[in-house]
């Protein structure tokens, strides 16, 4: 009976702690999000508020006003996310697939050519020069996506999962006489939807907030993605020139120079937030797999 | 390059004799040809981004000029040249020191924290608030550092910053906080806590998922409380776990997160003393200063640590924890 009653009284504590943390990790979310909707004079004299006082939008007129601006930074991410996610998987996929065939008999040899890449790396700098210089990835969109494409890690979650399938399911489409790569396309990627779905949205949420491809290998805005927008917003105290503002605005009005920072945060992780309940669980069933098999 | 590996590619067929060594290699290529261009585009933009540049690290050693490339510049005379600033102005001093610090507390209060998290989750009886929390506590996870900065930037900057405000409304002196390089320690381990104990603890729930539950029924027969099972139970289940996950982090203790340093503390010269590190230091050197000779250096002395830390973790995790061993 005590014991039954002390139970509950720590898991009400335990309740009250977590529920405590994951206020502290969702607070910023929200007070953000208030704040891109907070009227600027406001924002200048008390800051975050999670209910303002005096609403406003003029942060988004204000951000929406250079439209072809948020446009090209939407479809770079876009882009580059979709594009980056499909090739990601199916290089990795396919050289997983090779690696967990044991008719391949060099498998063990590859398997470390691929590991070693975890281990030890050449630093950015030889990396930069390798991707500008000798590859041609500089101030185009192929810079944005193939330098992330291949990844051992993924390839291994990948492999390991190939393995985990039965044999037998290859082996009587061989005796059919099908190739491998075409197992491979017809009976095997199929069967792995769900290993693709977890691997696949890890890779989607790398590329979509990538901004280091974007610094290192681009210099011109028509290449910008949405995290270097955002970046280049944050730190430019003024969007546009100030004349230009007022007129959108209205020349009576505060420029919302602080509101715009938050308004182009919530539009950057806006797509994230609304997919958010409905991937989250895939991103836990992928962790898991990754944490016991990894 | 591949004929000095795998011994069995010799295996005899059925009424051949077995071919030579380098036979045997074309032999199986050509076999298995199919197989092996499925692996082919994987294993070349492996030698492109990874095994090219680890290649480049020569250019630590040259006089770096565009016209002559990578392999073609001169060497260095002295050979060290090119390390000679960073080590005799200290450089190094403080930039290891920040790295290794700054690495070691967040590997230390982030196990902690999230192995605590990770039992609390466990113990949980209300099915749906586990959920719910468990979504909060994740969301950090999937936004990136730039989203991090301005988050950091709303809390702390002097004028309006929520905390300054707060600060003020309680009729304190609000805190300069971008001017104080002693505050950056904990804020920086606090925000790494708050971005990646999600994640984190999602691994610890699923090996605490993993635990035999005859385990409870016996402790709760012979009357042990809540906490001497979590204490006799569920820490020492999760021993192995905490083992792998931080001798992996060990192994990187070298590289800091440079998309943090980069997006909260940013090239802010105060700061310098406690919150920069060697990966914000190779990108200043390299893009700010255009010093290819010393930024690659600096990068070549990091690679070589780092290396041997790799190494030296995984070794260890293999002797202690043969079956947990990271790879």
């Amino acid at each position: 009976m005590i014991q039954a009653k002390n139970e509950r009284a720590l898991n009400g504590f335990f309740l009250a702690v977590l529920l405590l943390f994951a206020l502290f990790c969702v607070a910023p979310y929200l007070l953000v999000l208030a704040g891109s909707f907070t009227y600027e004079g406001e924002l200048v004299k008390s800051g975050l508020r999670l209910v303002p006082k005096q609403w406003s939008a003029d942060a988004y007129k204000l951000l929406f006003s250079d439209f072809g601006r948020v446009a090209t930074g939407y479809k770079n991410t876009v882009l580059v996310t979709s594009a980056g996610t499909v090739i990601s998987l199916l290089i990795n996929s396919m050289l997983a697939y090779a690696l967990s065939k044991r008719a391949c008999k060099y498998r063990g040899a590859l398997g470390f050519y691929c590991y070693f890449t975890m281990l030890f790396s050449g630093g950015i700098v030889p990396w930069y020069i390798v991707c500008a210089q000798y590859l041609g990835l500089r101030n185009n969109i192929w810079a944005l996506i193939l330098p992330y494409a291949a990844s051992a890690w993924y390839m291994f979650l990948l492999r390991n999962y190939f393995k985990s399938l039965p044999e037998e399911i290859g082996e009587s489409a061989t005796i059919d006489g099908a190739s491998e790569p075409r197992i491979f396309f017809t009976i095997i990627l199929p069967l792995s939807l769900p290993a693709l779905a977890s691997v696949g949205l890890f890779v989607a949420l790398m590329y979509w907030n990538d901004w280091w491809l974007g610094i290192m290998l681009t210099e011109e805005a028509r290449l910008m993605p949405l995290q270097l927008l955002l970046r280049s917003i944050v730190s430019n105290i003024q969007f546009m020139t100030g004349e230009n503002a007022s007129r959108i605005i209205g020349s009576a009005v505060k420029l919302p120079s602080e509101g715009i920072k938050y308004a182009a945060t919530i539009i950057t992780i806006g797509p994230i937030l609304l997919l958010y309940p409905f991937i989250q669980k895939y991103f836990v069933k992928g962790l898991m797999v990754g944490a016991v098999k990894g | 390059m591949q004929t000095r590996t795998q011994p069995e590619g010799r295996e005899p067929l059925e009424g051949r004799e077995p071919p030579k060594i380098l036979g045997g290699f074309f032999h199986e290529i050509a076999k298995n040809r199919l197989i092996y261009a499925m692996a082919l585009p994987g294993l070349a933009f492996f030698f492109l981004f990874n095994y090219l540049p680890m290649a480049g690290i020569v250019v630590a050693f040259k006089n770096y000029k565009f016209s002559d490339g990578l392999f073609g510049s001169a060497w260095r005379n002295p050979w060290y040249q090119n390390f000679e600033f960073f080590f005799k102005s200290g450089a190094y001093v403080q930039l290891t020191r920040n790295t290794l610090l700054l690495n070691t507390a967040f590997i230390v209060f982030g196990t902690i924290f999230s192995v605590v998290l990770a039992i609390m989750i466990n113990e949980l009886i209300f099915r749906r608030a586990k959920k719910a929390l468990q979504a909060g506590i994740l969301m950090p996870y999937f936004i990136s550092w730039v989203v991090v900065g301005v988050f950091s930037y709303a809390l702390f900057n002097f004028d309006y910053g929520t905390i300054n405000v707060l600060l003020k409304s309680l009729g304190f002196q609000p805190v300069n906080w971008y001017n104080d390089a002693s505050l950056w320690p904990p804020i920086l381990t606090v925000v790494h806590i708050w971005k990646n104990t999600g994640y984190t603890s999602i691994i610890y729930i699923a090996a605490l998922a993993g635990i035999d539950p005859s385990y409870y029924e016996a402790a709760r027969i012979d009357g042990a409380s809540k906490f001497q099972q979590i204490r006799y139970i569920n820490l020492p289940q999760l021993w192995p776990t905490v083992t792998t996950m931080t001798l992996l982090s060990v192994g990187r203790i070298m590289n800091a997160d440079f998309g943090m340093f980069y997006s909260i503390v940013g090239q802010n010269p105060m700061l310098y003393p406690t919150a920069d590190v060697i990966d914000t230091y190779v990108y200043r050197t390299l893009r700010t200063l255009g010093d290819v000779g010393m930024s690659s250096a600096v990068g070549f002395y990091q690679s070589c640590v780092a290396f041997v830390l790799v190494l030296g973790s995984n070794w260890l995790a293999r002797r202690y924890q043969p079956d947990g061993s990271l790879f």
